[in-house]
Formats: C-alpha cells, sequence, structure tokens
C-alpha cells in the first residue's frame, strides 16, 4: 500500500516529507511501547501510535520505517519532525483512534508484519 | 579493509537524546555499503543497550569495532548492576520504572532482544560496579 493510500484512508494530515507519499509499505505495527515495536516488527512497516517523544523516531529509524503515523489527534514536536526530515521519514496524523485507524487500514488490505 | 573504530560517551540524563550513537554507527555501516540485514540487527542491538544504559545506569560508554567480517560493540556502564540475569534475561522481565514505561520503553524485552539480534551476547555485570555487554555481529 502507498503512504498516500494510508493518508486518504485516515484523512490524515501530511506534517513532513509530502513528497515520499508515493512510497511503498509492506506492513504496519500498531504500539505504544517502542520496546516491543522493536521486538517484534520484522518487515519494513508503516507505525501507529499515540506516543510522542523523540524515541519514537529513532525507534522507526532503528526498524527502517518510512512512515509514522500519529493516532489520535496526537501531534509531534518540532524536534521530532526535524529528526523525521533527516531521516526521509513521513509523519501523517489522524484524529482516528488507534483500534479504528488500524481496523480500516486492515481492512483496506494492509496486514501486520510482526512476530516472533 | 583497516578496521574502524568508534567511541561514544552516552549521557544518563537526557532520554530524549537517548540513541544519538546508534543512529551514528548506523549512518557509519550505511556509508560503508555493509548488508541492509547487518546493519539492522546492529541498529536494533546498539539501540536497546543504549536505551537501558540510560534508563537504569546513568548512562555509559560505547566502543564499535567494524572489521571486514564483524562488527563488535562494548557498551559499558558504571551503573548499579543486574542483581538477577537469569531474570533480567527473561522476556517481560523489568525493573523500569513507571515513568519510562510512559515513554515507550521497559516492556522488558530489552536483553532478551539484544541477544536475538547478535551472532556473540556476553554479559559482565556486578550488582554496585556496573554492566558491560560484548556483542558481536557476523558480516555475512
Amino acid at each position: 500500500m502507498k503512504i498516500s493510500d494510508i493518508q486518504k484512508i485516515l484523512e490524515a494530515e501530511v506534517i513532513c516529507k509530502a513528497d515520499m507519499l508515493e512510497r511503498e509499505v509492506k506492513a504496519a505495527c500498531g504500539s505504544d511501547m517502542m520496546s516491543d515495536v522493536l521486538a517484534f516488527v520484522k518487515e519494513q512497516a508503516a507505525l501507529l501510535t499515540g506516543l510522542v517523544n523523540p524515541q519514537v523516531v529513532r525507534t522507526a529509524e532503528m526498524m527502517d520505517m518510512h512512515c509514522i503515523i500519529f493516532v489520535r489527534g496526537k501531534r509531534p514536536t518540532l524536534d521530532m519532525i526535524e529528526m523525521a526530515e533527516d531521516r526521509d521519514m513521513v509523519m501523517l496524523c489522524t484524529e482516528l483512534e488507534m483500534f479504528t485507524a488500524c481496523g480500516k487500514l486492515y481492512s483496506e488490505g494492509l496486514r501486520g508484519g510482526s512476530g516472533k | 579493509m583497516d578496521s574502524i573504530r568508534l567511541h561514544y560517551l552516552v549521557p544518563g540524563d537526557d532520554f530524549t537524546r537517548a540513541g544519538a550513537a546508534s543512529s551514528d554507527v548506523k549512518r557509519t555501516l550505511k556509508e560503508l555499503g555493509v548488508a541492509p540485514s547487518v546493519i539492522r540487527n546492529v541498529s536494533i542491538a546498539m539501540y536497546e543497550g543504549e536505551i537501558n544504559m540510560v534508563i537504569h545506569a546513568g548512562g555509559g560508554d560505547i566502543d564499535v569495532e567494524i572489521t571486514e567480517n564483524e562488527i563488535i560493540m562494548t557498551l559499558a556502564d558504571k551503573g548499579p548492576g543486574i542483581e538477577n540475569l537469569e531474570l533480567a534475561m527473561k522476556e517481560g522481565f523489568s525493573t523500569a520504572p513507571d515513568n519510562i514505561r510512559c515513554l515507550g520503553f521497559g516492556a522488558g524485552m530489552g536483553l532478551p532482544n539484544i541477544k536475538k539480534y547478535t551472532d556473540e551476547f556476553r554479559i559482565d555485570t556486578k550488582v554496585g560496579v556496573g554492566t558491560t555487554l560484548h556483542l558481536k555481529v557476523y558480516i555475512q
């Protein structure tokens, strides 16, 4: 699925790297616990989270993720946006709750890339 | 290729900056053209270790040596040490305080995850003295 599809499905606002919306994501992962993202995600995925701190960007970086979606109206701080731009990561914001956002993406065909 | 040595001082009082050393190593490995799967293993293992240093030990020192065949990481801290290593290696066990969990860490996956992503894993720890992780990831 393209990041631009995700944006439409979640009616999300693009926060940064709008020039990279045509990139593909293979899977998605929804979590507020970065420890679990680091432990369970296998494929290059999009990250859905309600957590807002710079370690969200760092975690995505280490996992080779290039799209972070903030759910339930959370917004990244300026330093997080700068970090994401520096790392070629798209940031999206949606008003949807985590469960609904994940459900919508799943029903459109996106799957979780996680597992032990 | 001659081996490359990198040294990082990880500050213990700034959670927001934690991971800067791992970022730098990742960038260096990319520039050297190391395989993405190897870079990913190194990045995840080192980042988990770096976060642990900040959460539990007030920071520490990281040394990285990149050779033709392997990447060697040594993460040393002068923190409280690990009382029960067997327990600390169990998935889900964590002594991280609640404020750390609010920041998205402390699920008890750190050490098991570091072991999972490295080819060689050794941990020296002594209560009251500190903890040193000796990690190796092979370059195929």
